[in-house]
């Protein structure tokens, strides 16, 4: 290195650090990239939310894409997210099911008749154990998963509808579009 | 006046004390090999808290996971993949060396040797322009 330049090398090096913070700084630490996505998606049978004699099963809606959303009562996003929910069952490309996450079984189901019900069937893990196969860590989340029961992908936080026409959408029509 | 000692005894203490989590397993060994684990695992709500400290619920219900995997007789290796396959490496304290984290882990040494580096030319510069004209050394070294 020629030696006028040498003064410059501490600025040049304090100026790849602050590129270096500014890009980590922006990353969101509570955005986790989930371990599951292209395995299969976790097993579960567990009771229904509305009827205690039905299971409800990972296996139900196998052979097609289908959406997998964990909410609770007690989790504000969900709240958030549930017009978005409803609009998602309107247009009826993909059903979805519910994962109803440590929560009290009244109250949930006061909350579908009270705001609507977006899902064909909402399976309750009051314990959460069927939340941690899956790798849940926060409410809400929502799982694609594919016709070959492998996981496409994971929404971590509130669904819109932007989220929904870039993230979902494009991975559905890969998938053949659904009905 | 409160001795020295006796400080030192209340932290040992408050230490071995740590009071979130109730359950306790019935094999010593196990509870050992518990508190090692809990204190190993991070609490993914509380970013920056062990499962071990935190008591929101999810780490409530991974440590009750981790009790369980180690009555069944699961190794820790088990337990760490366990929870690796479904939360990813972040959720360990101590990420595995990987192609994505091997800078991570060879950075202290790397900045060490850096440093021995910059420091070995400097003296040996010096050096060289001590024993060529000894009044230079008066001088301010004209670049470092």
């Amino acid at each position: 290195m020629k030696k006028n330049l040498r003064p410059l090398l501490p600025i040049a090096l304090f100026a790849g650090l602050i590129v270096f913070f500014i890009i980590g700084l922006q990353k969101d630490p509570s955005r986790i990239d989930s371990p599951l996505i292209g395995k299969p998606a976790p097993a579960f049978a567990l009771e229904a939310l509305d009827n205690p004699a039905v299971q409800v099963g990972s296996g139900d809606l196998a052979g097609r894409p289908w959406l997998l959303n964990v909410w609770a009562t007690w989790c504000g996003g969900c709240r958030q997210e549930h017009t978005t929910l409803l609009e998602i069952a309107r247009e009826g490309r993909v059903p979805m099911m519910g994962l109803n996450w440590r929560d009290d079984r009244s109250l949930a189901l006061q909350w579908l008749v009270k705001l609507g019900n977006p899902y064909v069937s909402v399976a309750y893990d009051p314990e959460g154990r069927t939340a941690i196969d899956w790798g849940v860590y926060g409410a809400p989340e929502t799982f694609l998963i594919g016709a070959d029961g492998k996981v496409l992908h994971k929404q971590i936080g509130i669904m819109t509808a932007e989220i929904w026409r870039r993230d979902f959408l494009p991975l559905l029509a890969a998938q053949g579009g659904g009905p | 006046m409160i001795r020295p000692a006796w400080i030192v005894a209340g932290m040992l203490l408050a230490d071995s004390a740590h009071g979130i989590d109730p359950e306790r397993l019935e094999d010593p060994d196990l509870q050992q090999r518990y508190e090692h684990l809990a204190h190993q695992l991070r609490c993914l709500v509380c970013q920056n808290e062990t499962i071990a400290d935190s008591n929101a619920t999810l780490a409530a219900d991974l440590r009750r996971e981790v009790r369980e995997l180690l009555i069944a007789g699961k190794t820790d290796a088990d337990i760490r993949s366990f929870l690796t396959e479904r939360y990813g490496d972040f959720v360990l304290y101590l990420p595995p060396v990987t192609p994505r984290t091997w800078l991570l882990w060879a950075a202290p040494a790397l900045l060490l040797l850096g440093g021995a580096a910059v420091a070995a030319t400097i003296v040996r510069r010096r050096m060289r322009t001590a024993s060529a004209d000894p009044a230079a050394l008066e001088e301010e070294p004209e670049n470092l």
